[in-house]
């Protein structure tokens, strides 16, 4: 996921509604925002930089899904099919008794999906390396970084800009 | 996120800045363990270890070492896995239900609750796995195919509902809480001194850089995981209470069963949270993330629950007598005058009467008397279960075979296992991970803290609520 021998201007923040004017200034001049860092979550930043809406909710559906459709296959199956057995005077295949197992594994299947879901779309992992423009934005700092290569602005004027939208210091890094 | 109510108080008070969230959580997992921490987790480990040798006792002999008799089958051990899920209701629901309700105040303390969710679930399981007697078969409740003749778990029962429920809800608490643990493991990597913990949180962090996209992307997910929690959470404690309820023996056989425990689980969990969370509070010295206000808001939660419960006893009795089935009566009368009678007012006294208490604003805000409550609270909640179990069996449809139920010292010892785990895997938790969670305590610091400095802000107060993004939420 690492892009491999770029320039980036980083500018560093202090402040989450600051950082969030910022982007939207530095955007407006015509500046085409790599990446924004923050150690919480900022409330409209995706979208700020333009960055799609997640659709990662279409994945837990199929998730779901499946685990429900499994979850229907293994209670009728097992129920009433491989060793079909009358119990309380019940038919073989009663459905309404196999909701809580139904229920249980569509949430089952739709919270591990989901979660590898996100990790594997962020590209998480136990053995990757974060890809840190300043280790503080963990912290309390807010990192907004631009690469150099995709925009058509010179360097001395991007960073102009975003020292004027309110960064404390503003450097260049090569990733 | 940026709209501060001028009638509501801070969440966080002694206005912290983000440094200073980061410096008071993290100083606990970086620091040496104290003295007093070695003490408490001593304690709790060598309760472990004669617990564990009372479990080993069990599977041992067998389950005869208990007190348990031809007609009461069923009883403390039962009792204390009730109990223990009952209790791992709250961390859930903090963080599952009252996120989905938006509660803000609930980022303080979810963490914690979350953590003491999982232990709990498996105090839990642990009483399961002792009473099948012989767990090395316990892989037998599973849906497998077997060689030992075409037959399949019985779907049918609640039984087998429960070993989905707790293993769904163990599993699916597990997730969430460790999703939730990814940001501030981050933040710990980016920190550590050593390479030993540089390496141990690196890993556990799985090279989070906290970037937009993955933001969004974990509020989406925590907006899923507690969509799926919250009738997650619900179904468990309803699944357990049915396997009471689709039984014929008085006292069990009654629909208001699903709500009363739901209830009643929330009661005990959130009971239970308190406990932890004063002493955490002051060990740690986080009286400023959780502060009286949030004592106040569980306080509020344990009043509304113990008055459901409280209602639900009412219901049963008036119940047991209005559908006029004798043994459906006399199922209660005695539960409440038999030889039981003391556990019965126990229950009365500790569920119903002292969490009215807290209709007293100084009570309810009162460290002590929160902390003192809540132990009660949970005494009364085993008692509940107790009286559940043991009453409704102890003298069923034949009187000749009336008997009592009298511990012996493995029903003793094997509950003693579960809080020396429960306490061991809590004290680990507490100095090797974040107690609170430092990244949404920092979402909501600035909506909440009046104090925080323009110097940390970058901005005025009147500056941001001239900016364009205050605008919009104000919206």
């Amino acid at each position: 996921m690492t892009d491999t021998n770029k320039k980036f201007l980083v500018g560093i923040y202090d402040d989450d509604d600051v950082i969030l004017d910022a982007v939207s200034k530095v955007k407006n001049a015509g500046v085409k925002i790599y990446e924004v860092y923050s150690p919480f979550a900022i409330h409209g930043m995706d979208t700020a930089i333009g960055h799609p809406r997640t659709r990662i909710g279409i994945a837990a559906f199929c998730f779901g899904v499946t685990g429900f459709l499994c979850a229907l296959t293994l209670t009728t199956w097992t129920m009433g099919i491989d060793w079909p057995m009358v119990i309380g005077g019940k038919d073989p295949i009663s459905l309404p008794n196999y909701v809580p197992a139904m229920f249980e594994l569509t949430v089952l299947f739709t919270a591990f999906g989901m979660t590898f879901t996100f990790f594997l779309s962020n590209g998480l992992g136990p053995t990757v390396k974060p890809l840190l423009f300043d280790p503080r934005c963990t912290d309390n700092k807010f990192v907004m970084a631009v690469d150099l290569s995709k925009n058509k602005m010179s360097e001395i004027e991007i960073t102009s800009l975003i020292k004027a939208s309110g960064a404390e210091e503003v450097s260049i890094k090569q990733i | 996120m940026h709209v501060t109510s001028p009638v509501r108080t801070p969440l966080v008070t002694g206005g912290k800045t983000y440094a200073d969230v980061t410096e008071d959580i993290c100083k606990q997992v970086e620091g040496k363990p104290t003295k007093e921490w070695k003490a408490a987790f001593t304690l709790s480990f060598v309760v472990l270890l004669y617990g564990t040798c009372c479990v080993f006792w069990t599977w041992w002999e067998g389950l005869g070492v208990w007190g348990l008799n031809k007609t009461v089958g069923w009883a403390w051990d039962i009792t204390n896995f009730v109990w223990w899920v009952g209790i791992g209701h709250a961390g859930t629901l903090i963080s599952a239900i009252l996120l989905l309700f938006r509660q803000k105040w609930r980022t303080s303390i979810n963490r914690a609750a979350e953590a003491m969710t999982i232990f709990a679930v498996l105090c839990a399981a642990s009483f399961i796995v002792m009473h099948m007697g012989r767990p090395w078969l316990a892989y037998w409740a599973l849906p497998l195919p077997n060689t030992f003749g075409s037959l399949w778990v019985n779907f049918n029962s609640p039984l087998v509902w429960d070993v989905f429920a707790i293993s769904t809800y163990f599993s699916v608490s597990c997730l969430f809480w460790y999703v939730g643990l990814v940001p501030d493991l981050a933040t710990i990597r980016d920190r550590a001194q050593n390479k030993v913990s540089k390496y141990i949180y690196g890993t556990l962090s799985l090279g989070w850089n906290g970037s937009a996209k993955t933001w969004a992307r974990y509020e989406y997910i925590s907006l899923i995981l507690a969509g799926l929690s919250t009738p997650l959470v619900l179904s468990v404690h309803t699944i357990v209470s049915m396997d009471f309820a689709t039984s014929v023996i008085p006292g069990w056989h009654t629909t208001i069963f699903p709500p009363y425990f739901v209830a009643g689980a929330i009661f005990s969990g959130f009971a239970m949270v308190q406990n932890l969370m004063l002493v955490t509070r002051v060990v740690y010295k986080l009286e400023d993330y959780i502060t009286h206000e949030h004592i106040e808001m569980m306080n509020k939660i344990i009043t509304l629950t113990g008055s459901i419960v409280g209602v639900a006893y009412l219901t049963e009795f008036f119940m047991a007598w209005y559908s006029g089935v004798e043994f459906e009566s006399y199922a209660f009368i005695n539960r409440a005058t038999g030889p039981y009678w003391w556990a019965y007012w126990a229950m009365m006294t500790c569920n119903v009467i002292s969490p009215q208490l807290f209709w007293s604003r100084h009570i309810r805000r009162s460290v002590t008397w929160t902390f003192f409550i809540s132990v009660i609270v949970n005494i009364g909640m085993w008692f509940e279960r107790f009286v559940i179990i043991v009453t409704s069996l102890h003298r069923d449809y034949v009187p000749s075979s009336w008997a009592m139920f009298y511990p012996t010292m493995f029903d003793i010892g094997d509950y003693i296992f579960s809080f020396g785990f429960f306490f061991t895997c809590f004290f680990l938790f507490s100095k090797y991970l974040p107690v609170i969670n430092m990244a949404e305590v920092k979402a909501v610091i600035k909506s909440t803290s009046e104090k925080l400095p323009i110097k940390v802000s970058g901005v005025s107060k009147a500056d941001r609520l001239a900016s364009p993004a205050y605008k919009k939420d104000a919206e």
